[in-house]
C-alpha cells in the first residue's frame, strides 16, 4: 500500500503546472514592474516641469485675482525661476567666495546629515511604535486607554513641542553624557515616526483569523509563541506600509525640527538660510528644497528595500 | 494511558445572549469513544456538533457536565499535545512552504530539525505530496491543502485526530479519494477519531459509530452502530455494498424521524 501511488494524475499536473515555473514567471514579472515604476515615475518628474513651465508661459507676470483673492501666483523669474535656472544654479558655488563648493555639494551635505538625524527618529519612532503596539495587542486595557493617547500626540504641533524637547535634554545629566542639538531633533522626527508604526503594527498583530489562532491554540501555544509564529509573521504586510510611512514622517519632523531647533548643519536650516536669497537669487533657494524632496524619496527607498527581503511573508492567503 | 479516548458525561454548553437570554448550543450529553474508534457527529446546522467538539479540543468550556480526554481534562489533553486538529478550512500558513506547515506543531514542542524533517517527508509520503513539499499553500489546489492540514493533524502522533468537516469545502470527487485516504491513514495509526460531517454517506463510510444529533437544544438523538470493518476492508466497492446502504439507510432515518418537518426544511444534507 504505497502511499505516493494514492495521488491522481490530476493534481501532479495542476502542481507542476503552478510551481517552479511560475515563480521565475514572478521574479520576471516583478522586475518588469520594477523598471515599469521607475519609467513613471521619471515621466511624472517631467509632467511636472512641464506643467511649472506651462504655467509661467499662460500665466500673467502678476498672476490671476478674482477681486482680492489670487487664484494663481505670480509668475515672474522671481517668484518661479524656470526650472534650467534652477537645475543651472545648483551646479554653481554657493557663494562668491573663493573655494566655495557647488550648490549641489552643499545640499547634498545638508541632506546627509538630516538623513543621519532622520535614521535615528526612525529607529526610535519604529521601535516605540512597535512595543507600543505589542502592549495594545496584549491587553485589550491597554488598547483602549493607550490609542486615543496616541492619535492625540499626533494634534500637538511639532512648533509647540520642539523648545520643550529643547529644554528637557538640555536640563538631563547623566555623567559625562552631553545631550546635542541634533538628538533634539532625532526625539521630535521620532515623534512623528512612532505614530504609523504603532497603528499599522497593531492593526498586523491583531490580523490574524480565528482558525489560525484556534490552531495555535490547540497546539497550547502561549502568547509568546503566537506572537512569534503567527502574529508577527501575519503583521509584515501591514507593518511595510507603515514602515515607509514612519520613513517620511521622521524626514519631514527632522526639516521641521531642524528649523525649529535652529539646528545648524542640516536641511532644514538650509532652507531658511538660502530662502533670504529669494530677491537676490531666486533659483537659490529651491535647491535645499529639492534636497528635502529627494532626503524623503532616498528615505522611503531604503525602506522599500528592507520589506524586499519579506516577500515571503506578503503571500496572499490561500483560497481553498 | 486509559483505553477511553473520549469521555462525556451530561456535558452542556449555553452561550449567554443578548438581554439575558440564553442560547443552548448543547444539553446533556453523554457520549464514549474508545482508543482507536471512528466516530461521526452529524445533524442539522446548530446541533452543537461543532461546538461539541471545541469542547473536546479545549478551545471552549462546558458550562455543564464534565469532559474528559484520556483521562485528564481537556486542558491538560491539550496542553499534552493529546491530541491532532483539522478544520473546515486548512488554515495553511501562507508564509510557510508545505513541508515547513507540516512542522510547525513539531518545531513548536521543540522536536529537532533532523528528526522534524524526517517525519515531514514520512507524512508527506503519506498524503502523497512528496512532489509538492517546498510549494507553499496558494500553488495548491483545495484539495491539496486539506491533505497538507490532515498532515499537519497526524504531524505528532496524536492517539486522538479532532475534524471539524474537514472535506466540507470540497468537491465531491476530491472528497471521496480523501474520505478512502483518511481510512487507510487511521488504519495505520491507530489514532481514535471524532469527525464532525453533514454527510451521511460520508459519516458511514468513514465510521464506526455515528452520532446523530438533533438541533435547539442540542443533544444525542440516537446512536447508530455501523461496524464496516476497519481499515483496508473499507475501499470504494464498500460505497456500492448492501451493508453501506442499510447503514445509510438508519442514519438517515434516525435523522429525519426526530423532530420531523422543521429539521428537514433546515436540511442535514441527504447525498
Amino acid at each position: 500500500m504505497s502511499a505516493t501511488t494514492t495521488r491522481p494524475a490530476g493534481t501532479a499536473a495542476t502542481g507542476t503546472a503552478t510551481g517552479a515555473p511560475s515563480m521565475a514567471r514572478d521574479r520576471a514579472a516583478g522586475a518588469g514592474r520594477g523598471l515599469r515604476s521607475v519609467a513613471l515615475a521619471l515621466a511624472s518628474v517631467l509632467l511636472l516641469a512641464a506643467l511649472w513651465e506651462g504655467t509661467k508661459l499662460l500665466v500673467p507676470d502678476d498672476g490671476w485675482s478674482v477681486g482680492e483673492v489670487r487664484l494663481l501666483p505670480r509668475t515672474t523669474d522671481l517668484a518661479m525661476p524656470h526650472v534650467s535656472d534652477m537645475v543651472a544654479r545648483l551646479v554653481e558655488p554657493v557663494t562668491s567666495a573663493r573655494g566655495a563648493p557647488a550648490l549641489w555639494e552643499a545640499v547634498v551635505l545638508a541632506a546627509a546629515t538630516s538623513l543621519r538625524i532622520a535614521a535615528v527618529g526612525w529607529v526610535i519612532g519604529v521601535v516605540v511604535g512597535f512595543a507600543l503596539a505589542l502592549v495594545m495587542q496584549r491587553f485589550r486595557l491597554a488598547e483602549s486607554a493607550v490609542l486615543p493617547l496616541v492619535i492625540l500626540s499626533q494634534t500637538v504641533p511639532l512648533i509647540a513641542l520642539a523648545p520643550l524637547v529643547k529644554g528637557w535634554g538640555n536640563k538631563l545629566e547623566l555623567g559625562s553624557f552631553v545631550w546635542e542639538p541634533w538628538m533634539s531633533v532625532a526625539v521630535i522626527a521620532s515623534y512623528l515616526a512612532f505614530f504609523p508604526v504603532a497603528v499599522g503594527a497593531l492593526r498586523g498583530l491583531q490580523s490574524p483569523d480565528a482558525i489560525h489562532r484556534e490552531l495555535l491554540r490547540a497546539y497550547a501555544a502561549g502568547w509568546a509563541q503566537t506572537l512569534l509564529r503567527l502574529r508577527l509573521p501575519a503583521s509584515v504586510p501591514h507593518l511595510l506600509p507603515a514602515l515607509r510611512l514612519a520613513a517620511a514622517s521622521a524626514v519631514i519632523g527632522t526639516v521641521v525640527a531642524e528649523v525649529s531647533t535652529g539646528m545648524p548643519g542640516g536641511t532644514g536650516r538650509m532652507i531658511l538660510e538660502q530662502a533670504n536669497f529669494a530677491s537676490s537669487d531666486p533659483a537659490k533657494p529651491w535647491a535645499p528644497i529639492f534636497g528635502a524632496v529627494a532626503l524623503g524619496l532616498v528615505a522611503s527607498g531604503v525602506v522599500v528595500l528592507l520589506g524586499a527581503g519579506l516577500r515571503r511573508y506578503r503571500r496572499a492567503e490561500v483560497a481553498a | 494511558m486509559s483505553a477511553v479516548a473520549v469521555e462525556a458525561t451530561g456535558v452542556g454548553r449555553t452561550f449567554p445572549g443578548r438581554s439575558g437570554t440564553s442560547v443552548t448550543a448543547l444539553e446533556g450529553v453523554d457520549l464514549t469513544v474508545a482508543a482507536g474508534e471512528f466516530v461521526s457527529l452529524i445533524g442539522p446546522s446548530g446541533c452543537g456538533k461543532s461546538t461539541l467538539l471545541r469542547l473536546v479540543a479545549d478551545l471552549d468550556r462546558p458550562t455543564s457536565g464534565t469532559l474528559t480526554v484520556f483521562g485528564r481534562s481537556p486542558e491538560q489533553a491539550r496542553l499534552a499535545h493529546d491530541y491532532g486538529i483539522a478544520f473546515q478550512q486548512a488554515g495553511l500558513l501562507p508564509w510557510r512552504t508545505v513541508r515547513a506547515n507540516i512542522e510547525l506543531p513539531l518545531s513548536m514542542h521543540g522536536v529537532g530539525r533532523t528528526a522534524r524533517r524526517r517525519r515531514a517527508s514520512d507524512l508527506l509520503a503519506l498524503v502523497g505530496l512528496t512532489d509538492f513539499a517546498e510549494h507553499f499553500p496558494d500553488q495548491l489546489s483545495g484539495g491539496m491543502q486539506q491533505r497538507v492540514a490532515i498532515a499537519r493533524a497526524l504531524a505528532e502522533e496524536p492517539s486522538l485526530l479532532l475534524m471539524d468537516e474537514p472535506f466540507g469545502a470540497l468537491d465531491e470527487m476530491t472528497r471521496e479519494r480523501l474520505q478512502t485516504e483518511l481510512v487507510r491513514i487511521c488504519a495505520e495509526t491507530r489514532a481514535a477519531v471524532v469527525f464532525v460531517t453533514h454527510s451521511i454517506p460520508e459519516a458511514v463510510f468513514l465510521s464506526d459509530r455515528v452520532v446523530v444529533m438533533s438541533a435547539r437544544p442540542g443533544r444525542i438523538r440516537d446512536v447508530v452502530d455501523v461496524s464496516l470493518g476497519r481499515g483496508t476492508d473499507r475501499d470504494d466497492d464498500l460505497r456500492q455494498d448492501a451493508a453501506y446502504f442499510d447503514a445509510v439507510t438508519r442514519v438517515r432515518a434516525a435523522l429525519h424521524d426526530e423532530a420531523g418537518h422543521a429539521v428537514r426544511a433546515r436540511g442535514a444534507e441527504v447525498r
